[in-house]
């Protein structure tokens, strides 16, 4: 009888656990899960756009309209981004190294982008610059294509990604203090000499971090660009407004293989972001204590 | 250098820090600033490195006004309580820093740099941590590169603030005598901020107590031991018994009861009588001022420490009482006690 007992207690490997046939039910659901709206999607894209081979595949992508489309892109990305990053270093330095009024409101506005519709982001810059809005007729007066245009696509884009470097940098910043700044400042170092051989160093995985985020979400973005872009072709269609063109236009292999290089980007993105996170739980480890 | 501090002020919204402070530090003096928390220590220390600026009053060192240079301009060695060492940076690369950051047209050569470094490393005998980051040492090897790291600018004065803070009782001491003899060695006027009196009467020269944003007592680790100005300084510095007692035409009562002693020139009105623990001479039953009853007794060392309840008219007050062993206290003895050296203070209103 005991030792039924015993051996009845070994069967469940450890009284700590679920029972195994739990466990294997949970991971099998989350494994269908993922399969279903994450791998499926992503093999389907490629499936489709080499559905026709790959000569196919280099042709759709060799295509004058495709390549105006991804050298725009990459345009907008690198405005985007610079001005971004630009903009998120001085709001987290704000932020984080000085108290003054309002600093909560500005906190609270550096989520909007987040928090309002992509769509409505746009129609705010046609609201501003468009035929109609406040500086509209002065630009058309003194030249100026914003609209329909690079410009006015950049800053869309900017608008929609700006809270990504500040949102990664802030409690950075915060958890990391002022006191290496001061030490700094009292062994003589220049503001300069400060941000560029101890805040930069010490931040340095976390702007990676923001850059990498906020370049995938600018060259991925479509609502707000949509609206600004006036679908230009072959001059101001973006990678994503291209993609919904041709699938409109029935050219699916033209319009997956577009797909597949924005996949592709999200992949690189998804494993750089794995690395750059465990370099940051390094850059959180205090130096006290 | 010389520090002399005047009337500083400094409020963190209503709550003031620093209330009006003056204070004089000759050169290479090694001084202390000892309170509790939120006396405004640290905010002094801060304001003289120049790292917060007060709301009125004036430092300066050897008569010069300072608050008109910045941090870096006052060649200031500063020693933060979390060591705020540069994380990314080799122990040699932090030692180094404020002699790499030195404007061109003064800055040493790259062989003078790495002599001083090695100097200073040796000053604090971690030479042999030189490649090594702040993340894999001790926190006592933290707490000396921190110090190398502000010597290596040759400041003018050093201030330390809760050197020892952070640091476990052993490493404390240790570092304590190291501190000292460190300053015998260099003589830089130094200040150190502290919440330990044990740490503050050993190691400074003077001890400067400070509570709520003013100094209480400036004075030798002598003076604020046996002639504490206040009754502050006297609840702060050392154990002490307090108890509540009037003082009425030159007789002090406890309680509506006379005690035999002598409150010399206190104003009469309510005040509070204040006796180290070890100054309270223990009597037969009926001899002395006050009487008690023995509640409880450890014995260590040289001495045996008893919990006495005096009989008072509300409840029974507890008083701790160091007494020599020759003559052994239990639990239940009713014994006699006279306070052989005492302080009375005025109640604060």
């Amino acid at each position: 009888m005991t030792k039924d007992l015993s051996q009845s207690f070994t069967a469940r490997d450890d009284l700590r656990t679920e029972p195994r046939a739990m466990r294997y039910v949970l991971i099998a659901l989350a494994i269908a899960f993922l399969t279903i709206f994450v791998v499926l999607p992503l093999a389907l894209v490629f499936a489709q756009a080499f559905s026709r081979g790959v000569g196919a595949y280099i042709a759709a992508l060799g295509d004058p309209e495709a390549w105006s489309a991804i050298r725009l892109t990459l345009s907008v990305a690198a405005i985007s981004v610079s001005l971004n990053l630009a903009f998120g270093l001085v709001a987290a330095w704000a932020v984080t190294k000085f108290e003054f009024r309002g600093k909560t409101l500005l906190i609270s506005l550096i989520d909007l982008p987040f928090s309002v519709s992509p769509v409505i982001s746009g129609l705010v810059f046609v609201l501003l610059f468009g035929a109609q809005g406040y500086f509209g007729p002065w630009l058309r007066d003194h030249g100026f294509q914003v609209l329909f245009a690079l410009p006015g696509i950049a800053l869309a884009t900017t608008f929609v990604t700006f809270p990504f470097v500040a949102r990664a940098l802030i409690p950075l910043m915060q958890e990391q203090g002022t006191q290496e700044e001061e030490a700094a400042l009292s062994l003589g170092a220049s503001g300069f000499q400060t941000f560029f051989r101890v805040t930069l160093p010490n931040i340095k995985w976390g702007v990676l971090y923001g850059v990498l985020l906020c370049n995938a979400r600018a060259m991925g973005e479509f609502g707000a660009v949509s609206v600004v872009s006036g679908h230009i072709r072959g001059e101001t269609n973006t990678m994503p407004l291209l993609v919904e063109i041709l699938y409109n236009e029935y050219q699916f292999v033209a319009a997956f293989a577009i797909a597949s290089l924005l996949a592709m980007l999200a992949l690189v993105t998804l494993v750089v972001k794995t690395y750059l996170e465990r370099n940051l739980d390094e850059g959180l480890r205090p130096s006290g204590d | 250098m010389a520090i002399e501090v005047q009337n500083i002020v400094k409020k963190f919204g209503a709550f003031a820090a620093l209330d009006g402070v003056d204070l004089k530090v000759a050169d290479g003096e090694l001084v202390a600033l000892l309170g509790p928390s939120g006396s405004g220590k640290t905010t002094l220390l801060r304001i003289i490195a120049g790292l917060d600026w007060p709301d009125s009053g004036s430092v300066k060192f050897d008569g010069e006004d300072a608050l008109s240079r910045g941090a870096g301009e006052r060649h200031v060695g500063f020693v933060f309580q979390h060591y705020a060492l540069f994380r990314h940076m080799t122990v040699f690369e932090n030692v180094a820093f404020g002699l790499r950051v030195q404007p061109r047209a003064i800055r040493k050569d790259e062989a003078t740099i790495r002599a001083r470094v090695k100097e200073l490393l040796d000053l604090v005998q971690l030479d042999w941590l030189a490649t090594r980051y702040p993340s894999q040492l001790s926190g006592g090897q933290r707490q000396r590169i921190a110090l190398a790291r502000a010597l290596a600018i040759e400041p003018r004065i050093l201030l330390l603030d809760e050197p020892f803070g952070a640091l476990d009782a052993k490493v404390r001491k240790e570092l304590r005598k190291w501190l000292r003899s460190l300053h015998e060695e260099i003589h830089v006027t130094s200040i150190f901020v502290t919440h330990d009196q044990e740490e503050a009467l050993e190691v400074a020269n003077r001890v400067v107590v400070m509570d709520k944003g003013k100094i209480e007592q400036i004075g030798t680790p002598g003076d604020v031991y046996d002639n504490p100005a206040t009754a502050f300084v006297h609840s702060f510095i050392g154990e002490s018994i307090m108890l509540p007692v009037d003082v009425r035409d030159g007789r002090v009562e406890l309680d509506g009861r006379a005690l035999d002693i002598d409150p010399g020139d206190v104003a009469s009105g309510a005040s509070k009588l204040f006796v180290r623990r070890h100054d309270m001479q223990v009597g037969p039953a009926g001899s002395g001022t006050l009487q008690g009853t023995v509640k409880h007794v450890r014995s260590f060392g040289p001495i045996q420490r008893a919990d006495i309840a005096l009989a008072a008219q509300h409840g029974d007050t507890l008083v701790e009482i160091d007494a020599p062993r020759d003559n052994p206290l239990s639990p239940g003895d009713v014994i006699g006690l006279k306070p052989r050296r005492f302080r009375i203070f005025a109640a604060e209103a």
